[in-house]
């Protein structure tokens, strides 16, 4: 896949449990983690270099996040990454609805690097 | 009462769309210790709302005040704003939802709920298409294949596989599970995947092309193998899987945000439903959007009811007008439209699009939450609400837009929604009559 060799991804946020059960508290520890958590297909992330908790920049147009990756398993085709709907997922989304009142909420193109120093800079 | 233990029977949890009304809460002193029948979900619902009663019941500026300060200002921002919008809704009662409606009325502004944000494009798809529809208790006793389409309940409806759709035993589906054939659409192989007989993976982005190549096939119209090649789906599945639709007496799709809120959007939703609609050439067939906050298609139903459209209202002329895409939240915001907003039971702080929430930082905001939500921080005027459900008696609807009500557990200091949106009416009201009189 095209997509997959110049690294822009398709990114799918979504629900949950583990987001689901910490959504009532917003600023608690398991929320912010759980939201910035990047899963990913083993073959991409081998064909990068990345293991379990390895830091990656996601871009585009809209802004910038970093985030630890952990492998999707059979989850997961190459080329599309999840992330638990939060704070970090928004940062990426437009505001154009295009005439529908919502947002291009997923299947969203990221362009993804490797990240070193430390995880989740804001 | 300290050390009193209670049992509030049948309960009502308001996390999901699912609504289940069967929870029984256990109460001692001022804390639900058990909530049996409850999912994960629900659980959490019930044992970690917030209890810190120490928060201010309104705040203003960031300082604390009276409920009553909290309502003259806010009644003060929203009669003097140019182009205000109300918006959320989806977790509070039917009640002060239809208080809300009439708050936007008055001040000739725009209405809106998290539905835009959320299934929004179906319900502009219902408006194409129109609605082959029913209960979910007609699938509990009727559907015999339950076809998933991007949703993942296993984790946003921990439910509704055993309540509703996968394993129960029905009227006409005696021996449960193994009457029913489900299959899950989705692009990932999400948990969801593990409940059902059939797993078809779809490409990225490619949902209505694989949706309108099984409306072709059901029509008997031929279709190109190069189907695969464009969403991933083999046509010797697709024409199997059609095969078993029109075999199946009673089906059902139950459709998730992976169709609206992916690209084409309302197309998806209408892809689905006019499929859903085909189908009834050959059998009985729906589709139902899989609804996520407990309220929102309490929502739906009020605002529908009292405006004649669902969500992206208008009232800036005197009467209502409906246009997504113009009305809906993120685009006043996103547009740097909206000059006040009076926010409802929602955290679009957390999870709007930068430029919106940017704009969002800009005006005076009126929110009202059980919690210091990202929203409620940054408001001119936040109120500290009671927990509908939990504190709050009412009316919600469920998914399948039955209205179910609730038996709350637990008192609380604070105010409901309903009541500090009448107070806002009525201030309201004697405002516009002073300045009329002036």
């Amino acid at each position: 896949m095209k997509a997959v060799s110049s690294q822009v991804f398709i990114l799918i946020p979504g629900r949950t449990t583990e987001q689901g059960t910490s959504v009532g508290d917003k600023a608690s520890p398991e929320y912010r983690s759980v939201t910035r958590l990047l899963r990913m297909n083993p073959e991409d992330m081998a064909r990068l270099g990345l293991t379990d908790g390895a830091q990656v920049r996601l871009r585009n147009a809209q802004g910038e996040i970093v985030v630890s990756c952990v492998s999707a398993k059979d989850e997961l085709p190459p080329g599309v990454l999840f992330i638990a709907y939060g704070p970090e997922s928004s940062k990426l989304m437009g505001g154009e609805t295009h005439g529908t009142g919502m947002p291009d909420s997923k299947g969203i193109e990221v362009e993804l690097t490797v990240a070193g120093g430390s995880p989740g800079r804001e | 009462m300290e050390g009193e233990v209670r049992v509030i029977e049948h309960a009502t949890c308001t996390f999901c769309g699912c609504v289940c009304d069967d929870i029984d809460l256990t109460v001692e002193g001022n804390r639900i210790t058990k909530a049996k029948n409850a999912c994960v979900l629900g659980k959490a619902w019930f044992f970690e709302y917030p209890t810190a009663e120490s928060r201010p019941e309104a705040m203003i500026g960031g300082s604390p005040s009276t409920v009553g300060e909290g309502i003259e200002e806010a009644a003060r921002i929203l009669t003097s704003a140019r182009y205000p919008v109300v918006y959320g809704l989806s977790d509070t009662t039917v009640e002060a939802q239809r208080v809300a409606v009439e708050i936007a009325d008055l001040i000739g502004g725009c209405l809106d709920t998290t539905t835009s944000v959320c299934h929004g494009p179906s319900g502009i798809a219902f408006q194409g298409v129109g609605e082959a529809t029913c209960s979910l208790g007609e699938i509990k006793n009727r559907a015999d294949m339950v076809i998933f389409w991007g949703g993942n309940p296993a984790e946003s409806h921990p439910r509704h596989f055993t309540k509703y759709s996968v394993m129960p035993k029905g009227m006409f589906v005696p021996n449960g599970r193994k009457d029913r054939y489900v299959v899950l659409v989705d692009v990932r192989k999400t948990p969801s995947a593990r409940a059902a007989d059939l797993f078809i993976q779809v490409k990225p982005r490619k949902d209505f092309e694989l949706l309108w190549a099984l409306r072709a096939l059901v029509k008997g119209i031929e279709v190109d193998h190069g189907i695969e090649a464009e969403t991933g789906v083999s046509l010797a599945t697709l024409r199997a899987l059609v095969e078993r639709m029109k075999r199946a007496k009673f089906g059902v799709f139950l459709f998730g945000m992976g169709l609206s809120m992916t690209r084409g959007k309302h197309y998806n939703a209408a892809a689905i439903l006019a499929l859903a609609r085909d189908l009834n050439q050959y059998t009985r067939f729906v589709a139902k959007p899989m609804r996520g906050h407990g309220n929102v298609t309490g929502a739906d139903n009020v605002v529908a009811w009292a405006t004649g459209y669902p969500f992206g209202v208008s009232f800036g002329r005197g009467y209502p007008r409906f246009n997504p895409g113009e009305f809906t939240t993120v685009d006043l915001l996103a547009r740097g439209e909206a000059d006040a907003a009076l926010i409802i039971s929602a955290d679009p702080v957390a999870n709007f699009p930068q430029s919106a929430i940017e704009h969002l930082k800009r005006i005076p905001t009126i929110v009202l939450d059980p919690q210091a939500s990202e929203t409620a921080k940054i408001a001119r005027v936040a109120f500290t609400t009671a927990i509908y459900g939990i504190n709050v008696a009412g009316t919600v609807y469920r998914m399948d837009d039955v209205p179910i009500r609730l038996r709350p557990a637990l008192s609380s200091r604070y105010p409901s929604d309903e009541e500090v949106l009448k107070g806002i009416a009525r201030r309201v009201r004697e405002l516009r009559r002073e300045a009329l009189s002036a």
